[in-house]
């Protein structure tokens, strides 16, 4: 980087001949490392003997798009001049941004209300928007930890796993309604939350990661194994769907339609539980708005900023961690009941280390500790990843790319700036440059 | 000594693995007064405060500290946190540690947590807004306010404490400290890297908060200008162990501390000598 | 006793193929601080390189097995330290002095990226190899009938794992490039007054990493016969595991941390069940951490206040 800066911001002989020296570079790294794994295609034989294809002409092409991709990256890059944060983002867009900022919010929650009223006849729309707001709603929860405590959480998907199976075992073993369910699957979610925080918050950084986890993991392996109780890889079916607290939304007598007069149509219940989550991801907006002006919000973010300052001004660390992890935990267990309702069927796959990665990228990607950031993330990523439906092999792959293209051009998420919490005179947004990202 | 000591140490001893860093250390602070403890580097002041403020569990000695009211807190069995809130004893960092990415305010508030905490009801009380709750917090913003003005930094109240310059986070790290509202304020060498001019104001400060305030301080200090211009009664240790207390005067004429510090460093000598008034 | 000892030998050979890939974790979370996530599947990729390479050279008609061995594994570590120092170049060079988390997700990422990679370009299904070195010894007959083998496979591995290591501790404790990574893993800006190329020791810190994953994923190909895209995941969080258990940063104790948790896993899928092996391994790091935060042989954080 320091050498492309160096050198005069102009397109002198020697830069194109610079630039075709790194594209052959590219090239033949490229052809190095795909030679065997795309020019050689392996496969389980009829007999169990492992036969294989050669594939030169797709890697020709490959090799040839790295040629080309290079020369561009590199051509791109002289035409942006030095590579620097600045010219990256330059500066009348990060303005404008935090200015679209003021009004992106209700604008865009505006517009989130109205979305059953305007696609009401697309179905895969709203299946996808329930999607993404539940992905909001684990972004803005595990934003408690990791954005405002600063603490790394590798395994979140445990809670909401636990708030999953706690909604889908009580439900469907003693008839409890949804009602009463959620509530304690949030409190069950809690729970363990503190269970497991209490011996392993005293872990700092990367330890804390790696056993946040190794926790997700034990906690799916146990839903796994345990299968008298969980049903094991084959899950939990028939898991009750919400009602309009007690009234179900079917075509019975007893439906909400039959009793409003008007004709059933199976869309009421995606409505419905478009709004059911959409009042819960607001809820959980809401509480953390709130906890972040009250003392206990203010002395997560100062945990983040620096924890041995914290214990001198009399903070107990401890306390303040297990509830930040307790509180993340119970919005989790909260998406992890809904989830269960919205799918009537839940089982161990859906409870992986991706999701725990999905959920923290998007907190990251999002900008660390900001609840409009978060929302934005959540919705590009699931959005994004959506767009690659019909490409079902591909759609991993280019997630992974983007993530790192992402992260390489956002290092510190969409919306990097702090809102502080109480102000004399001026509220005005601190740079993320000053704000810590915790060691937890 | 006077029987009106805030804080006396009984033949602390520290040690890590096989190095003893404070040795037999004994010394008191007087209430309302400045205390200071100096000497050369290595001597283990630092390591004296971190057993004061619990940040180390000290292998030897006690601890004391005496409240107005009569009641004596055993520092060394309390936690880090606990010091500053049963014990009310705050402190500040050789290398300041503020909440760079919070405003000067904030940090303020974070200080007040535990009256806070309690004034929200443990949360619940503030979440959904309950009036006393927020006339505490008013409260609370308004002592912030007060100590903001008396550091001089009413002005840069909404700006991040990251961004002030040197000095200022200085002394808002003391205002941030004295928001906990503590009987004994510790000062881990409050005027490393102060211009003059910003060490003559903090020397007004300091006294100020021991004479309006009346809190007494302990102070670790290598600027022997501050040391000897406000200090009431200074200790002075070398390899652990102390060698010399008494009155400023008495203390720069001691022979054993002149020759501490020629051993030690020649140039802080030199300061000793050189700070007669 | 019978039994006990052969799963001793089992858990040792798993423990040591955990070692390998465990010794790349640590030490790029050693110089550079960041937990490589993609560690794991370049392990994966080594062993499908592998793989393929063997496929390549029994169709060109060779039939000398140590002659393919030794170049399967030359033209694995190779090519699968290329992968290492690419990744390193695209997704963590241009974050490494970035905010700490930026480097994570970018590695999960790069970790999604080979997983998908091979499972596009070489298939989901997993890949059998016939058995390629058989026979063994038994080494004690035992009352009812239990005999306890060491095959030569087992022998390999282990071998295998031995010079590798002592190759690597020469390399670290010995040459330039060894002197460099210690000094840029006590403090890069320093190193790099003193003129060690900053740059250039990550790097190669990444391709050998890398080559010692290939070793890993080769060994795993031979022991197990099989290697799949997702086998990746797993066996990277278990080193990871191990690396952490034997406190991280630290070579020997990424070794120690490996063999451990090979040997908890055999063990207990021995004489417990086999299902809760891994709840096992996890739950052991757990516990070990709560009594030493740092890992069984990491040096003790100390607070500087």
């Amino acid at each position: 980087m320091s050498a492309t800066s160096a050198r005069p911001h102009a397109s002198q002989p020697s830069d194109s001949a610079f630039i075709l020296k790194k594209a052959l570079i590219s090239a033949a790294v490229a052809l190095v490392l795909f030679s065997l794994m795309i020019g050689i295609r392996t496969e389980a034989g009829p007999e169990g003997n492992l036969i294989y294809w050669t594939r030169f002409g797709d890697l020709a092409a490959i090799v040839a798009t790295v040629f080309g991709g290079s020369i561009i990256v590199e051509l791109l890059r002289q035409w942006w001049g030095p590579v620097d944060k600045e010219r990256i983002v330059p500066k009348p867009v990060q303005s404008a941004m935090s200015f679209a900022g003021r009004w992106l919010a209700p604008a865009l929650l505006g517009f989130t209300v109205l979305v059953p009223v305007i696609f009401y006849d697309q179905r895969y729309i709203l299946d996808l928007s329930i999607l993404v707001l539940t992905y909001v709603m684990l972004g803005w929860g595990l934003n408690v930890v990791v954005g405002l405590a600063g603490l790394l959480d590798l395994g979140y998907v445990a809670f909401y796993a636990v708030g999953a199976y706690s909604y889908a075992l009580l439900a469907t073993n003693f008839d409890l309604s949804f009602w009463v369910c959620l509530p304690l699957a949030g409190i069950l979610a809690a729970l363990w939350g503190v269970m497991l925080g209490f011996p392993v918050l005293r872990l700092r950084g990367d330890y804390l990661a790696i056993v946040t986890l190794a926790f997700g993991e034990i906690i799916r392996l146990v839903i796994i194994n345990w299968q008298s109780l969980t049903g094991g890889p084959n899950g939990v079916s028939g898991i009750p769907r919400p009602t309009v607290f007690g009234i179900p939304l079917d075509n019975s007598d007893d439906g909400l339609a039959a009793k409003l007069g008007i004709e059933f149509s199976p869309t009421h219940r995606l409505v419905f539980l478009f709004y059911l989550i959409l009042a819960m991801a607001l809820i959980t907006n809401w509480v953390t708005i709130r906890l972040r002006r009250l003392p206990i919000g203010r002395a997560w973010e100062a945990l983040r900023e620096d924890e041995v300052a914290c214990r001198a001004l009399g903070i107990n660390t401890t306390t303040t961690k297990l509830t930040a992890f307790a509180t993340g935990a119970m919005f989790g267990g909260f998406a992890g009941a809904f989830f269960a309702t919205r799918q009537g069927f839940i089982s161990p796959e859906s409870f992986t280390f991706q999701e725990s990665a999905l959920v923290l990228a998007i907190v990251v990607l999002g900008g660390m500790g900001s609840q409009l950031g978060v929302a934005l993330a959540a919705l590009a990523m699931i959005g994004g990843f959506e767009l690659f439906r019909g490409f079902d092999q591909y759609r991993m792959l280019v997630f992974g790319i983007a993530m790192v293209l992402l992260m390489i051009w956002r290092p510190r998420g969409l919306i990097g700036h702090r809102a502080p919490t109480v102000f004399l005179e001026r509220n005005q947004a601190i740079s993320s440059d000053l704000v810590k990202e915790g060691h937890g | 000594m006077s029987n009106d000591n805030i804080l006396s140490v009984d033949h602390l001893m520290m040690r890590f693995g096989g190095i003893v860093a404070v040795n037999d250390l004994s010394f008191a602070a007087e209430r309302r007064k400045i205390t200071a403890l100096i000497g050369p580097n290595g001597a283990g002041k630092t390591t004296v405060f971190n057993c004061i403020t619990g940040f180390y569990r000290p292998s030897g000695g006690a601890i004391r500290l005496a409240h107005d009211d009569g009641r004596v807190v055993k520092l060394e069995r309390l936690n880090d946190f606990r010091i500053s809130r049963q014990a009310k004893v705050a402190r500040t960092f050789q290398n300041i540690r503020l909440f760079p990415g919070m405003t000067a305010l904030e940090n303020l508030m974070v200080a007040q947590h535990n009256v806070l905490m309690r004034a929200s009801g443990l949360t619940f009380l503030g979440l959904i807004g309950a009036p006393s709750w927020r006339s505490a917090e008013e409260r609370a913003i308004e002592l912030a306010r007060t100590w903001l003005a008396r550091v001089g930094l009413l002005p840069r109240a909404d700006d991040a404490a990251g961004n002030l310059p040197y000095g200022d986070q200085r002394r808002l790290e003391i205002a941030r400290a004295m928001c906990t509202e503590p009987a004994l304020l510790c000062l881990d060498e409050p005027a490393a890297g102060l211009n003059a001019r910003e060490s003559g104001a903090l020397n007004e400060l300091l006294l100020s908060i021991r004479g309006e305030h009346g809190t007494s301080i302990l102070l670790i200090e290598h600027d022997m200008s501050v040391v000897m211009e406000i200090s009431d009664h200074v200790v002075v240790m070398d390899y652990g162990v102390k060698i010399a207390e008494g009155t400023p005067q008495a203390v720069r004429d001691d022979p054993k501390v002149i020759a501490a510090y020629l051993g030690a460093d020649e140039e802080e000598a030199i300061a000793v000598m050189e700070s007669t008034p | 006793m019978d039994y006990f000892a052969q799963q001793l030998i089992n858990g040792l050979v798993l423990g040591s193929i955990y070692g390998l890939i465990a010794i790349g974790y640590t030490m790029v979370y050693g110089i550079v601080g960041m937990i490589n996530f993609a560690h794991g599947d370049i392990f994966m990729i080594g062993g499908f390189i592998a793989l393929i390479s063997f496929l390549v050279l029994v169709s060109l008609g060779l039939t000398a097995i140590p002659v393919i061995l030794l170049i399967v594994l030359l033209v694995s570590m190779a090519i699968t330290a290329l992968y290492g120092w690419t990744i390193e170049r695209i997704a963590y060079r241009p974050l490494r002095h970035s905010f700490r988390l930026a480097p994570m997700l970018s590695a999960i990422g790069m970790s999604f990226v080979l997983t998908n990679f091979s499972q596009v370009s070489q298939g989901a299904r997993v890949k059998p190899v016939p058995p390629i070195i058989t026979g063994g010894y038994t080494l004690h007959e035992g009352a009812e009938g239990f005999a306890v083998q060491l095959s030569n496979i087992q022998i390999l591995v282990v071998l295998a794992t031995i010079v590798v290591l002592a190759l690597f501790t020469w390399l670290v404790s010995r040459t330039r490039l060894g002197r460099d990574m210690r000094a840029c893993e006590q403090d890069q800006t320093m190193a790099a007054l003193l003129g060690v190329d900053v740059d250039r020791t990550i790097s190669m810190t990444f391709v050998i990493g890398a080559a010692l994953a290939a070793v890993a994923g080769m060994m795993y190909l031979l022991y197990y016969g099989l290697v799949d895209f997702f086998m990746g995941f797993v066996a990277g969080i278990k080193a990871f595991t191990a690396a952490v258990l034997g406190g991280i940063g630290s070579l020997p104790g990424a070794m120690l941390g490996g063999l451990a948790i090979g040997l908890i896993e055999t063990f207990w899928s021995a004489y417990f069940s086999v299902e809760y092996k891994d709840v096992a391994a996890f739950s052991i790091l757990i516990v070990v951490l709560i009594f030493m935060p740092t890992g069984l042989l990491g040096r003790p954080e100390v607070e500087k206040v």
